[in-house]
């Protein structure tokens, strides 16, 4: 469908059409014989770009039905020069657990959005999800109806939980220590209620990594940290370490030197790893990866509590459970996923983060709450502080 | 809508089995290690032989459905129609047959969209929404970005770097984009606590959540020509613009002193040494589009003084741990200001609490 379509000029625009990095100015230009709403965004954005100033307004409850999330309402306070984008809402769309399309289900997410919407998309939102950027009230319901059509449901806003993501795991990574995307897809499916309707006192997020690399930043960016690791020995091929150094690898100094416990040992024909005090960093089987893997008992470090600073300050999520397997129909973890989010959503405070939360009520008491035992690999050490608050006392008779 | 088909609920997403090329399928779990043949390809071998090369294209997050089109033509004509995107917005087109990277590269790159971010490079921006779409945006978030990548696209196509560098991006301190980690993080800051429109406010706010909503409690209510308003203590005022996206009649953005403040130092990875946060580097740099030249020279020096002066596989944050934050300053010329001094909440753990110091040199 073609609108009629008015253009605006963009000079400032037009200078980040320049240079050898992909514009995205281009991409709004793409649309501009098609879409009203792609030249009214240009039209906001170069009057922003001369103005110094954002021009969006906030709020107003949009959604689709039963829905309590998935969709941002989103005004422009700009409406009388730029009518196109006088309603610009964001839908976000579950995406395929590692990110992972054939050119056929993208094309039918485009027919769907170039038909009900700007044409215009995030590939990715930050947490993950695909992100269609600006539409109607009216076409939400359609989008909706159409999206699910094809297999593909809405993400979360709000207080709600968000679609779970994860690294591409096993599907194309020898370091991998449980099937990242299977547990994606298997989370997704099982908390469906709470990725749709709110029912916590904030936003909850769950990444799964691989292995200790963290490609997706589980550890920074999610309340749910599961993060892939080994308890046994590295895997090791001494006949590919030696190649390594015969093609000119300092293993002293790039390899060794950089072991964060000083765990390796080379005296330029052998490497010894002591196993027992290796904290599985992933250095050195990153720089060697022909000759060295993670070990063969692998599971997974659960952390909890990260997020950006508001409203008490960024946090990164502390180790809550230090090893645990991850094998369907991984009972065990969504077992201990239930048992955090229960005092958390009964006593959490309006818009309180499960890693605020736990830092109000104490780590101690929260581990009682959800029936974890106390264990020195949650803390970097023990308490410094001498004002250790007892919940009894002894009493003389 | 029709009322004659049942309404489709809580599918969840497709399960990835649909989309992933036969090679995976057969090898899933089964790779047994990797090489980096050029910048932006990874090729992944199997215990059973079988490869399947990744070519790491950049995209500029924002995608129009035109372009993505585009982009399946390409995995159409090399990679049977099967890719991936990345956590950082690259996309990712999975081959099969080698004689089919060259050609992909050449025309990936002839279509706008170029390679690499492999290895010790810089890899894409991971960036926020901005004046495209938030209403508590300091900065543009796309336009630094393009500007940034323009200047250090070297190291994306390169692989030249002591060791990974991250960059990201958040046009406020919100931080969709979870920028609070990376090697060096480029953040959008109001400095004007905001203006309560009084005429209008009670109109279109409701007061007591507008009062719950400050983090710092700086909202009072109070009463200006007869009407309920609000005033703001200012010296409480940290910036967040919470209140501003309860009530749109209190406007934090400001032209003149919204701009761009810079952090280094962040991980994310647990290789070598842990994760941890990035901290303050510059306070403020104006905003200045189209291409924003002081934002964009204080990253390219940074970045600069860095790759000069790490050592092989040390991140930003791993080398000021060796050289130490004195000489950070020092060797970048960026001034050291109070600013720099943490005053929020339990700030008393970042004050130097020893004698060590590297005095001379
Ligand atoms: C109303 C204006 C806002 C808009 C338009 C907006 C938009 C977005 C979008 C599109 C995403 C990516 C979503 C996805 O991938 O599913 C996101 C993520 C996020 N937003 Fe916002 N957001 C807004 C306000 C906020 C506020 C006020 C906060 C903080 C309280 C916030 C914190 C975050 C965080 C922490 C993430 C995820 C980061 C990550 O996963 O790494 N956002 N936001
Ligand atoms: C105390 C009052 C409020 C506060 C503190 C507040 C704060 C926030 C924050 C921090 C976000 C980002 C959350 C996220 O990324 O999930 C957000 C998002 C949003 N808020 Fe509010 N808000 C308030 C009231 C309202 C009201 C009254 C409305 C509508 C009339 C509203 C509509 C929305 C919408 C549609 C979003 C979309 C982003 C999302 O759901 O993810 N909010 N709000
Ligand atoms: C088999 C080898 C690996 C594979 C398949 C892999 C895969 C990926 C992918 C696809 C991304 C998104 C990249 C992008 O768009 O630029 C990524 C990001 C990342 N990778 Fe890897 N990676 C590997 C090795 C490593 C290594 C050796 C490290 C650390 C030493 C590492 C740490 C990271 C980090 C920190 C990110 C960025 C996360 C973020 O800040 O969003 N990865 N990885
Ligand atoms: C009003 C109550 C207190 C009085 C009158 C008091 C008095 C003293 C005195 C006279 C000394 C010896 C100073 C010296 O060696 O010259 C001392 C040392 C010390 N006090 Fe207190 N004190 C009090 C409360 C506390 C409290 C509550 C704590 C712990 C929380 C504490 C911990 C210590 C410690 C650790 C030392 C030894 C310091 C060192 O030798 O390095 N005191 N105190
Ligand atoms: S997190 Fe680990 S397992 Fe996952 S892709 Fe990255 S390196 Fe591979
Ligand atoms: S994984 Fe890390 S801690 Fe373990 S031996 Fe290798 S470098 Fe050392
Ligand atoms: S970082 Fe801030 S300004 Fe930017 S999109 Fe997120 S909430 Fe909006
Ligand atoms: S910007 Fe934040 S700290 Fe300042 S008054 Fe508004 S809510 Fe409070």
């Amino acid at each position: 469908m073609t609108d009629n379509v008015k253009k605006h000029e963009t000079p400032l625009l037009d200078e980040l059409l320049k240079g050898p990095w992909p514009s995205f100015v281009k991409e709004f230009k793409t649309l501009q014989d098609k879409k009203a709403v792609a030249n009214d965004l240009l039209g906001q954005l170069e009057y922003s770009y001369k103005t110094k100033l954002g021009y969006w307004k906030h709020g107003g409850i949009v959604g689709v039905m039963g829905y309590g999330g998935g969709v941002i309402g989103r005004y422009s306070s700009l409406a009388e020069m730029f009518p196109a984008v006088k309603h610009f809402h964001t839908i976000r769309v579950n995406q395929p657990a590692g990110w992972f399309y054939t050119s056929k289900a993208l094309r039918t997410l485009c027919d769907i959005w170039e038909k009900r919407g700007s044409g215009i998309t995030n590939m990715h939102g930050s947490t993950g999800d695909i992100v269609f950027l600006g539409t109607n009230t009216e076409e939400l319901e359609p989008i909706f109806e159409e999206l699910t059509k094809e297999g593909f449901d809405l993400g979360g806003s709000g207080s709600n939980l968000r679609t779970p993501s994860c690294c591409n795991g096993q599907a194309r990574c020898e370091w991998a220590c449980y099937d990242t995307m299977g547990l994606c897809y298997d989370l997704t499916q099982t908390f469906q209620d709470e990725l749709h309707r709110p029912q916590f006192p904030y936003k909850f997020k769950i990444k799964m990594a691989g292995c200790p690399n963290d490609c997706v930043a589980s550890i920074a960016r999610s309340d749910l940290s599961i993060i892939g690791t080994w308890r046994d020995n590295i895997q090791m091929d001494q006949s590919a370490v030696l190649k390594y150094a015969s093609d000119g690898l300092d293993i002293q100094k790039i390899v060794v030197m950089n072991c964060p416990t000083k765990c390796l040992d080379w005296n330029g024909k052998e490497l010894k790893i002591d196993n027992s005090n290796c904290v599985k960093c992933m250095h050195c089987i990153n720089v060697m990866p022909k000759a060295l893997a993670p070990g063969k008992d692998r599971g997974a470090t659960v952390l909890l509590g990260s997020k950006a600073p508001i409203i008490e300050g960024a946090m990164l999520s502390s180790v809550l459970i230090p090893f645990i397997k991850l094998e369907p129909p991984f009972k065990e973890l969504k077992d201990v996923i239930g048992r955090i989010w229960e005092p958390w959503a009964e006593h959490g405070k309006n818009r309180e983060r499960i890693g605020e939360f736990i830092e109000r009520v104490g780590k101690g008491n929260f581990l009682e709450e959800v029936g974890i035992d106390p264990v020195p690999e949650m803390v970097k050490h023990p308490r410094e502080n001498p004002y250790i608050f007892y919940d009894e006392y002894l009493e003389d008779e | 809508m029709s009322e004659k088909q049942a309404r489709i609920t809580d599918i969840g997403p497709p399960h990835h089995d649909k989309f992933l090329p036969p090679v995976i399928k057969e090898n899933y779990g089964k790779w047994k290690y990797h090489e980096n043949p050029r910048p932006g390809v990874l090729v992944h071998v199997s215990h059973s032989g079988a490869k399947i090369w990744s070519v790491r294209c950049a995209t500029p997050r924002i995608l129009s459905v035109i372009s993505i089109r585009k982009i399946c033509e390409l995995a159409d004509k090399y990679a049977d129609g099967y890719l991936r995107f990345t956590s950082r917005n690259n996309f990712e087109l999975l081959i099969t047959k080698e004689a089919n990277v060259d050609p992909a590269i050449k025309e990936a790159i002839a279509i706008g969209y170029p390679v690499g971010g492999t290895g010790n490079s810089l890899s894409n921006i991971v960036h926020t929404q901005g004046w495209v779409h938030c209403h508590s945006a300091a900065t543009d978030a796309s336009g630094v970005v393009k500007a940034v990548m323009d200047e250090l696209f070297v190291h994306f196509q390169e692989q030249k770097l002591p060791a990974k560098l991250r960059i990201a991006l958040a046009c406020c301190l919100n931080m969709c984009g979870a920028v609070h980690c990376s090697d060096i993080s480029i953040l959008g800051v109001h400095r004007r606590p905001p203006k309560a429109d009084d005429a209008n406010l009670g109109k279109i706010c409701e007061v007591p959540n507008l009062i719950a909503s400050c983090p710092t409690a700086a909202i009072r209510p109070t009463t200006k020509n007869g009407v309920a308003t609000v005033e703001i203590e200012e010296e409480k005022c940290m910036f967040c613009a919470n209140c501003y996206t309860v009530c749109p009649a209190l406007p934090i953005n400001d032209a003149l002193n919204d701009g761009v403040s810079i952090w280094v130092g962040g991980k994310v990875s647990n290789a070598r040494s842990t994760p941890s946060f990035s901290k303050l580097a510059i306070p403020w740099l104006p905003n200045t589009p189209p291409r924003w030249p002081e934002v964009v020279s204080a990253v390219k020096n940074i970045v600069d003084v860095w790759a000069k002066d790490a050592r092989p596989y040390e991140r930003v944050g791993e080398w000021v741990s060796r050289i130490g934050w004195p000489r950070f300053f020092k060797k970048t010329g960026i001034e050291f200001t109070k600013h720099h001094i943490d005053d929020f909440k339990h700030c008393g753990g970042t004050f130097a609490t020893s004698t060590q110091m590297r005095h001379n040199g």
